[in-house]
């Protein structure tokens, strides 16, 4: 029987969770690198074993971990004991904890600076790895978004990194500006039939696309409005909250921003509001389902100024019309007091014939449909605030 | 050889005890006992001194001989009981509420 496992990041570490394939009974591992703020964990599609942690913390920076057999184990793919300290340059080397915005001459010159929050222009500054996206081809290859925003490659399984300076490059990066969690490039999506198209979207500056693997990248951003900016339709500036897609589907893309939910037909080159019936548009997560291109999940938020569930009742709403038509699911979780928020990355599906959706809150709790929505049951109650929620579906 | 105490966080990632020994060749300074450390555990660079820069982490702190080394020079040496082993160079986090 197959069976699943779901990958929790917290803000105290991460944890590990295992069921089979009626996601009933579960075991629980962790925490894993306890104490430190897992930011997320993501495993090869390629090889399952093969899984990537951002291990981060405001006094020792960033860590990246490997683990080649199921999360049993981990380890940093670029720190090898006994080699030495400095490369031919006399720097120190380049290793797996090692994110180093271009600079170069050729590419790099100008991507100096970016705007801050009082106007004036601001340098890139390194803080953390928000998302690790593995390659749908090839288990050594994953990307790494950035705080500060930017997109970082690796080719030889998280051991080196190099930016994508092509995207802060492409000539709007200057006029990006970080929102209140910080200038975080959070999502990226590769193509599963064309890895030369990636979408990325960063907090406040929008979402973008290659069709070129990196290279050169562009705005996808027409259609969307945000009355938080002073021109409300400008090419960049819009805070999106993360973008998802079907495999099958990769021109069809839906969106939470910070307010609307949001559909694109079109590779993201036109966006239009799919909010519909919903009871709030602000939200965090966005979810398609994993055998149904058009079903799509949401949790909605009260507002940007109350980060919880409307009246204290935690609702996933479910649309199985790719937007504007939205029914509230509610059967399993909190129908009252409940005040946690859903944050972007803490929403995963399942890839079983019964499609399971998972997601996990500030709260500690990690939620869990075997039955596409229709009903919930946590999985854990008490973690630490839940950062990101993946799974994997295991033979 | 040089003693350092690393705080519990490091300790866990270097699978080292509270205090390490190292042997520091020449002047005994900031530069010099962090790059032994980082030989010696190389999952420790960049969580204590930025990777290309090198300039300490920000809640991060040195102490010699119950003083605040750390905002001396990189290059400057630690005192003479330091770099003898008689007391231990302390790396030490910030403490934070919450």
């Amino acid at each position: 029987m197959s069976k699943v496992r779901v990958l929790a990041g917290t803000r105290k570490g991460a944890f590990i969770l295992t069921a089979d394939g009626k996601r009933q009974n579960w075991e629980i591992s962790g925490p894993h690198f306890a104490g430190w703020e897992m930011y997320h964990l993501k495993g090869s599609s390629v090889d399952p074993n093969r899984i990537y942690a951002s291990q981060t913390s405001g006094w020792f920076g960033q860590i990246i971990q490997r683990s080649d057999d199921g999360g049993k184990t981990w380890f940093q793919p670029g720190t090898p004991p006994g080699e030495p300290i400095t490369g031919p340059e006399g720097m120190l080397k380049g290793e797996s904890n090692k994110f180093v915005y271009d600079t170069s001459a050729e590419t790099g010159k100008p991507l100096t600076t970016h705007l801050w929050y009082d106007g004036t222009q601001h340098p890139w500054e390194f803080k953390r790895v928000w998302h690790l996206e593995p390659s749908h081809h090839d288990p050594n290859t994953v990307y790494a978004g950035a705080e500060d925003a930017a997109l970082f490659k690796s080719t030889d399984g998280g051991v080196t990194w190099h930016e994508l300076s092509g995207l802060r490059g492409h000539g709007t990066g200057p006029k990006w500006q970080p929102g209140a969690g910080g200038m975080c490039l959070h999502t990226v999506i590769i193509d599963k039939k064309n890895p030369e198209r990636i979408y990325i979207a960063i907090s406040a500056a929008g979402a973008f696309r290659t069709d070129d693997g990196g290279k050169t990248w562009k705005p996808i951003n027409r259609g969307l409005h945000s009355q938080y900016i002073p021109d409300p339709n400008a090419e960049i500036g819009h805070c999106v909250h993360h973008v998802a897609l079907h495999p099958s589907r990769p021109d069809v893309l839906f969106m939470q921003k910070h307010w609307d939910v949001m559909r694109s037909d079109d590779a993201g080159d036109q966006w239009h509001e799919v909010s519909g019936n919903l009871p709030t548009d602000f939200g965090f997560v966005i979810d398609v389902h994993a055998h149904e291109p058009e079903t799509i999940y949401v949790v909605p938020i009260k507002s940007d100024g109350e980060h919880f569930p409307i009246d204290g009742k935690l609702r996933v709403y479910r649309s199985k019309s790719g937007g504007n038509e939205w029914q509230e699911l509610s059967k399993g979780l909190p129908e009252k007091d409940c005040y946690v928020n859903v944050l972007r990355d803490a929403m995963a599906v399942d890839q079983l014939d019964k499609c399971g959706v998972y997601f996990g809150t500030t709260g500690g709790q990690v939620y869990c449909s075997p039955d596409a929505g229709d009903s919930w049951a946590p999985i854990v109650r008490d973690l630490p605030a839940v950062l990101s929620v993946e799974v994997q579906t295991l033979p | 050889m040089i003693r350092v105490v690393l705080p519990p966080h490091l300790r866990t990632l270097s699978k080292a005890g509270s205090e390490v020994q190292l042997d520091v060749v020449g002047p005994v300074t900031q530069r010099s006992v962090l790059d032994a450390l980082e030989v010696r555990y190389p999952m420790l660079r960049g969580t204590i001194r930025d990777h290309v820069s090198l300039r300490r982490r920000p809640f991060l702190r040195f102490f010699a001989c119950a003083e605040d080394w750390s905002n001396e020079p990189l290059d400057t040496p630690y005192p003479a009981a330091i770099a003898s082993g008689e007391e231990p160079l302390l790396i030490i986090g910030a403490i934070a509420g919450g």
